[in-house]
């Protein structure tokens, strides 16, 4: 088991140079010269010799290799550079608006849970039930309404028509509401789903009929021996869909003008702000890695076999 | 089994699943035309700027009123629908062809190439996509053309992998090997018996991709990154009609409700489609 978990965190590390190695040959490969884009964001009439200055600051002359090693110290220490923008360090922006999106992430990952579970359980031990159909609306619409929309028509009902909500901004608990709601349906739609299939593969379980031909309750069945198997699944789902709950703040952020880091990430854009592009999808890569890892240690905990098959690598 | 005695009745022999087969290609294909006939079937142009007529009501001269340039509002769905189907099919169809002809040359040839081109899978996969896509798009600057390209660029990865997985098990098969054996050229095998294998997967795929690259491209204008101002696309106009939320809200809801009917018509698609080829898990 030890050396599984050893093999399982050490797999990470090939993928993250990749990873770093993709996004240094991109920058290398873009017509937009960071030193050019660098002037312009802190306004800087550019001539030559400010330009070759900064190139060489921004070590731009030298080989690709050369950028590549550098660039790879420089974030294994987290060093993400300094925005072109503000001029602080990258790692500060991104704290100090990190505390917002945690907010908005966790809160609509525990709506999306406690909806989830219930009615993907219900769904599962009784198949096209009310439940049942209940969630494949629910499904349907969680995969086909864009994000965007959905949070401008939550704001037109109920902020606009109604009146009960804020528009937009953070401050009260209830400004989180709309935009929780927002992030959470398509996670519902998906958790919903994954555990319906898992609760009907469970029940199908010889040990499963086992029980019932021993005559326990169909509700202690139904607790003890379905919902805690059928619950590991989902949560492997929940790890790999992290990157969805991830580019969904940026979109829901910047709908509610919420002041988190995904509605920066896009002021970045706008502003060719580098380091904080690099730095922000450096770091959407670390928690995409990062969570999936995770999901398998946690799977590793309740269900302990999983090492002694190798491991189900995906 | 029964013998049913007669003709069963039309609705009878048309299964809920057909049914949504149907009517979901009907839609699909009727907006595909829809859109290639947009200069024919728009009423107006939907770039002309008229202030005089602005933000009207439903009227026989605009049926769907008018927007805060007096742009005529279903001029503009009309040509909006140009713009996501096409793109989305271009982005289909290139991402499909680079995935196809990396993954079956890596899995076809295996070794070292295999092992070159699914590491640079396995390093655009270690991104979420549409955070790769945006960072593609921070880095080479907003504009259609780049979301286009980015998108491209990381979905083919996806394409490749599926190819990959599939040619190797298939290459395994007996009917691969036999036919190795009496002489046929690669590109036989490819053609002959790997190619109709790939088909029925690719057609699902294909149909729930169609959605995605729609959602991506809209959510990609409605960001301010892919078309620009003037343009009519659905995204970009949820993008401008925003602003009128508490005066006209259907300038948002219109472009919304059209890009939810044309993914929701792809995934029905695609859900009926792998359920008649007998690929649900």
């Amino acid at each position: 088991m030890g050396v599984y978990i050893l093999k399982r965190v050490g797999s990470v590390i090939p993928i993250l140079l990749l990873a770093i190695l993709l996004l240094t040959a991109m920058i290398h490969l873009s017509p937009v010269d960071p030193a050019e884009a660098y002037l312009s964001a802190a306004h800087i009439q550019p001539t030559e010799e400010v330009l070759a200055q900064k190139r060489a600051e921004f070590g731009l002359d030298q080989s690709f290799l050369t950028q590549y090693v550098t660039t790879v110290a420089r974030l294994a220490r987290f060093d993400f550079g300094t925005s072109y923008v503000s001029g602080k360090p990258v790692l500060d922006e991104v704290i100090l608006r990190l505390p917002a999106t945690l907010q908005l992430a966790t809160t609509s990952l525990f709506l999306a849970i406690i909806v989830s579970i219930p009615l993907g359980f219900l769904a599962g031990i009784r198949k096209n039930g009310f439940f049942d159909h209940l969630s494949r609306v629910i499904a349907f619409i969680g995969a086909s309404i864009p994000s965007f929309w959905l949070g401008y028509l939550l704001i037109f009902f109920f902020a606009v028509q109604l009146d009960l909500l804020p528009v937009g901004g953070i401050g009260s608990p209830s400004h989180v509401i709309l935009p929780a709601i927002t992030l959470a349906l398509p996670l519902i739609a998906l958790y919903t789903r994954l555990l319906r299939t898992s609760v009907i593969e469970t029940m199908r379980e010889p040990y499963v009929q086992f029980a019932r031909t021993r005559g326990i309750r169909e509700t202690v069945i139904l607790g003890k021996h379905v919902l805690r198997v059928a619950i590991p699944p989902m949560i492997t789902g929940l790890g790999m869909n992290l990157g969805k709950l991830l580019t969904g703040t940026i979109i829901v952020e910047t709908v509610f003008s919420w002041p988190g880091f995904g509605r920066y990430f896009i002021e970045a854009i706008f502003d060719r702000d580098m380091p904080i592009i690099q730095g922000y999808v450096f770091l959407a890569a670390l928690l995409f890695i990062g969570s999936s890892l995770l999901v398998d240690l946690l799977q590793l905990a309740i269900d302990p076999r999983i090492a002694r098959k190798g491991g189900n690598r995906r | 089994m029964n013998v049913p005695l007669g003709r069963p009745r039309l609705l009878d022999r048309l299964s809920n699943q057909r049914l949504i087969l149907i009517g979901c290609s009907v839609f699909l294909g009727l907006l595909f035309l829809a859109a290639l006939a947009a200069p024919w079937l728009a009423p107006h142009d939907p770039y002309l700027v008229n202030l005089a007529v602005k933000l009207q009501d439903p009227s026989w001269t605009y049926p769907l009123g008018t927007d805060h340039l007096g742009r005529c509002t279903l001029s503009r769905l009309l040509y909006g629908a140009r713009v996501s189907l096409g793109f989305a099919v271009l982005i289909f169809a290139s991402s499909l062809l680079i995935g196809l002809l990396i993954g079956t040359l890596a899995g076809y040839i295996g070794g070292w190439v295999d092992q070159l081109l699914m590491r640079f899978c396995d390093g655009v996969m270690a991104f979420p996509s549409l955070i790769l896509v945006l960072g593609l798009v921070g880095i080479f600057g907003p504009g259609l053309k780049q979301v286009i390209i980015a998108l491209m660029l990381v979905q083919w990865v996806y394409y490749a992998r599926m190819f990959r997985g599939l040619v190797m098990t298939l290459k395994e098969k007996n009917f691969i090997a036999a036919a190795r054996v009496n002489g046929s050229s690669h590109w036989k095998i490819f053609r002959m018996h790997l190619l109709p294998n790939i088909l029925p997967p690719l057609l699902v795929i294909g149909t729930l991709e169609m959605g995605w690259a729609i959602m991506d491209i809209s959510a990609m204008s409605f960001l301010g990154l892919g078309v620009q101002s003037p343009g009519a696309e659905w995204g970009a106009m949820i993008h401008e009609g925003k602003s009128y939320i508490r005066t006209n809200p259907e300038l948002m809801i219109y472009p919304g409700v059209m890009i939810m009917l044309v993914i929701a018509s792809f995934n029905l698609l695609g859900e009926s489609l792998s359920e008649r080829f007998g690929m649900n898990k």
